[in-house]
C-alpha cells in the first residue's frame, strides 16, 4: 500500500512539475503584458514600459529559459513573483484561495455523497418512478451547460426577489460587504452566499455520480455473492450494504480523479457568474490585463488541484479493491 | 436505434437544428449585421420572429447564424480530435513500449490542467486567425480520454489471430493499424464522436461567453446569451431563444450518441449512463 502511494506520488511529482514548465512557458508566449502597459492613457513611454516589465519579470525581450530560471529560482523559496499591477502574487494567492477551495470542497462532498446515495437508491428501486425521475433529471442537467446553468439559477433568484419585493435570495459575492456582527452573523451570511453557487457545482456532480453508482450498482445486483448472502438470510438492504456498496464504489472511485477535473470547469464559471472572488475569476481577469504570473499561479493551483484527487482516488481504490495493493 | 422513442426524438431534432441553422439564413429576411432602426428591443412579431435586440438586430438572423457558426466548429472539433485520438491511441497501444510510455505520458501530461485554463489563456492570441483556430485549439485539447480507451482496446486487438496472422504475413504496422485494428474500434469512435460534438458546442459557447471565442460581428451561440444575460428577464426573448436552441442541441446529441452505443455495442444496457469514455479514461 505505502510503496503504491510512493509511487503514484513520484509519478504526481513528475507530471506537476513538467506541467508548471508548459504552463509558464505558454503563458509568457501567450500573453502580452505590454500591450497591457502600452494601452493606458496617457501611454507611458517604451523605456518606463521596459523597466517595469523587467522588473516584473515579464520583459518579452529576454529569452524564455532566462525568465523561467528566475521564476521558479524564487518560486523554489515560495515567491510566485508579482502581479501585473505590483502586487506580490503569494498575497493575492491567499486571499482567493480559501473561496474557491470553499466552493470546490463544497462541491466535491455535495456530489460524490447525493450522486452516491442516489445512484444506490435509484438502482434498488429499478424501474419505479423515482428511478425515472433521477434518471429525466440527471440527462437534463448534464445536458446543460455550467455556465447557462448559473445563468438560469441567477435569473431564477433574481424573479424570485423580484416577486417577493426583498432579496430572499442572494446571489453575487460570497459574503456581505462591511457586515457588522459576530460569528453566527458572518456565517449565516457566508452560507446564504453560498447556497446558489454550490448547488451550481453540485448538480452536475450529483448527476454525473449518480449515473456511474446506479449502473455500478445494478452490475453488484445481480452477482452471485450477493444472491447467497441473500440465501443465508441477510435482507436484501444489508446484503447490498455489507457486501455490494464496497465494489460498485470501485468503478465510481476511477471516475473521482475527471469529475473534479470538470469540477473545476464549472467553478470557474460558477466563480465569474455569481461574482465570488475566487481563482476562476482571478484567471479572466488576468487573462484580460496579460499577467503572466498569476495565470502561472493559477494553474499551479489548478494541477495541484486535479493531481491531489487523482492520488485520493488511487488511494480509494486501492482501499476497496484488495487486488490493486498487490505489486 | 429506430424502436427507441428517444433517440428516435433526439434525431427529429438534431435534423431540424441543422436545417434551422443552414436554411433559415434564406427565409429570414433579416442578416445577422442587419440593423432596424425602427424597431428596438422588441418582443417577437411578424417581422421579426424572435424579437429584436438592443440596437434593433433581427434576434432569429443572429441566433440561425450563431447555431450555424457552433454547430460547425462543434462538428469539426470532433472530427479531429476522434481522427486525433485514434492515431494516438491506436499507435500507443500497437507499439508499446517506449512509444506507448511516451505517449501516455503526453496524455496524463494533458490531462492535469483543466482544458478551459489552456484555453483561455492561449484563446486572445488565437483571434486574428478566427474561428478556425479555435477548432484547433479545442481539438488539440479534448482527445486525450478517447485516445486512452483506443488504446486499451487496441492492447487487446494485437493479440487477435487476425492481427498476429497479418503481422506474420509482413504486412506492414500502419496497413495494420488502418485496416484491422481501427475497423474494429469505428463504432465507438463513432459513438464517442457524436457525443464529443455536444461536449465541443459547449466548450466553444462557454469560451465565447467569456469573450473569448467567436468574435464580433461574428457570432456565436455563447455570444447571444453572454450579450442578453442581463436584460434576461426584461427582454426574455433575447436570452431564452439563444439558450433553449444549446440545450437542446446538447440534448439530442446526446440522445442520439446514448442510442448509438446501446445499437453498437451491447454491453453497456443503459443508454443514460455518462460516456464510457470518461470512465475509463482515468484509471491511471
Amino acid at each position: 500500500m505505502l510503496s503504491l502511494i510512493l509511487r503514484r506520488l513520484v509519478h504526481c511529482t513528475i507530471l506537476f512539475l513538467s506541467s508548471v514548465v508548459l504552463t509558464y512557458a505558454l503563458a509568457s508566449t501567450a500573453l502580452d503584458p505590454r500591450a497591457y502597459f502600452e494601452g493606458r492613457q496617457p501611454p507611458p513611454p517604451s523605456r518606463v514600459v521596459d523597466a517595469e516589465l523587467a522588473r516584473l519579470g515579464m520583459d518579452d525581450r529576454a529569452p524564455l529559459p532566462e525568465r523561467f530560471a528566475h521564476w521558479a529560482d524564487r518560486a523554489v523559496h515560495g515567491d510566485l513573483g508579482r502581479t501585473i499591477d505590483g502586487e506580490s502574487v503569494n498575497a493575492e494567492f491567499s486571499r482567493r484561495v480559501g473561496v474557491s477551495v470553499r466552493l470546490l470542497l463544497v462541491g466535491t462532498v455535495a456530489g460524490t455523497a447525493v450522486g452516491v446515495l442516489a445512484g444506490v437508491w435509484a438502482a434498488v428501486r429499478r424501474g419505479g418512478l423515482g428511478d425515472r425521475a433521477l434518471t429525466v433529471f440527471s440527462f437534463a442537467v448534464l445536458c446543460v451547460p455550467t455556465f447557462v446553468l448559473a445563468l438560469l439559477l441567477k435569473t431564477g433568484a433574481l424573479a424570485v426577489n423580484r416577486a417577493a419585493g426583498s432579496t430572499v435570495i442572494l446571489y453575487t459575492g460570497e459574503h456581505t460587504p462591511g457586515l457588522q456582527g459576530g460569528w453566527p452573523v458572518q456565517l449565516r451570511d457566508t452560507a446564504a452566499h453560498l447556497l446558489l453557487p454550490a448547488i451550481c457545482v453540485a448538480l452536475p456532480a450529483i448527476a454525473a455520480y449518480s449515473r456511474y453508482q446506479r449502473a455500478a450498482t445494478l452490475d453488484v445486483l445481480g452477482a452471485d455473492h450477493l444472491r447467497t448472502a441473500q440465501a443465508k438470510g441477510l435482507t436484501p438492504g444489508r446484503a447490498l450494504l455489507r457486501h455490494g456498496l464496497r465494489i460498485s464504489l470501485v468503478p465510481v472511485s476511477v471516475f473521482f480523479s475527471f469529475g473534479v477535473l470538470t469540477l473545476f470547469t464549472g467553478a470557474v464559471f460558477t466563480e465569474e457568474i455569481f461574482g465570488w472572488p475566487g481563482m476562476g475569476s482571478w484567471l479572466v481577469d488576468s487573462v484580460q490585463k496579460g499577467d503572466v504570473n498569476s495565470v502561472v499561479a493559477i494553474d499551479l493551483f489548478a494541477a495541484a488541484v486535479v493531481l491531489l484527487a487523482g492520488l485520493l482516488a488511487d488511494v480509494v481504490h486501492a482501499l476497496l479493491d484488495p487486488r490493486v495493493r498487490q505489486p | 436505434m429506430v424502436r427507441r422513442p428517444g433517440a428516435l426524438c433526439g434525431l427529429a431534432v438534431l435534423l431540424s437544428l441543422f436545417a434551422l441553422a443552414f436554411v433559415g439564413p434564406f427565409v429570414s429576411p433579416w442578416t445577422h449585421t442587419d440593423v432596424d432602426y425602427t424597431a428596438l428591443r422588441q418582443p417577437p412579431d411578424v417581422r421579426h420572429w424572435m424579437g429584436t435586440n438592443r440596437i434593433g438586430q433581427d434576434v432569429f438572423a443572429q441566433v440561425v447564424r450563431g447555431l450555424q457558426k457552433s454547430l460547425l466548429i462543434g462538428l469539426l472539433v470532433a472530427l479531429f480530435s476522434t481522427v486525433l485520438a485514434a492515431a494516438v491511441g491506436a499507435c500507443a497501444g500497437y507499439f508499446g513500449g517506449w512509444t506507448d510510455r511516451v505517449l501516455m505520458f503526453v496524455v496524463d501530461l494533458m490531462l492535469v490542467l483543466p482544458g478551459l485554463l489552456v484555453l483561455v489563456v492561449v484563446a486572445p492570441r488565437l483571434r486574428e486567425w478566427g474561428w478556425i483556430a479555435l477548432v484547433g485549439l479545442l481539438a488539440l485539447l479534448g482527445w486525450m480520454v478517447t485516445a486512452r480507451a483506443v488504446r486499451g482496446m487496441t492492447l487487446s486487438l494485437k493479440e487477435r489471430q487476425f492481427v498476429v496472422v497479418a503481422r506474420l504475413m509482413g504486412v506492414s504496422p500502419p496497413r495494420i493499424i488502418w485496416r484491422h485494428v481501427l475497423p474494429h474500434t469505428a463504432s465507438f469512435l463513432i459513438t464517442d464522436a457524436t457525443i464529443a460534438v455536444g461536449g465541443a458546442v459547449i466548450s466553444e459557447t462557454g469560451l465565447s461567453y467569456f469573450g473569448l471565442g467567436v468574435q464580433p460581428p461574428d457570432v456565436s451561440l455563447g455570444t447571444l446569451i453572454a450579450d442578453a444575460t442581463d436584460v434576461a428577464l426584461v427582454y426574455p426573448w433575447m436570452f431564452f431563444f439563444p439558450t433553449g436552441l444549446l440545450i437542446a442541441f446538447v440534448l439530442a446529441v446526446n440522445l442520439v450518441g446514448g442510442a448509438l452505443r446501446d445499437a453498437l455495442d451491447p454491453t453497456t444496457a443503459d443508454s443514460t449512463t455518462p460516456t464510457r469514455t470518461a470512465l475509463s479514461g482515468t484509471s491511471r
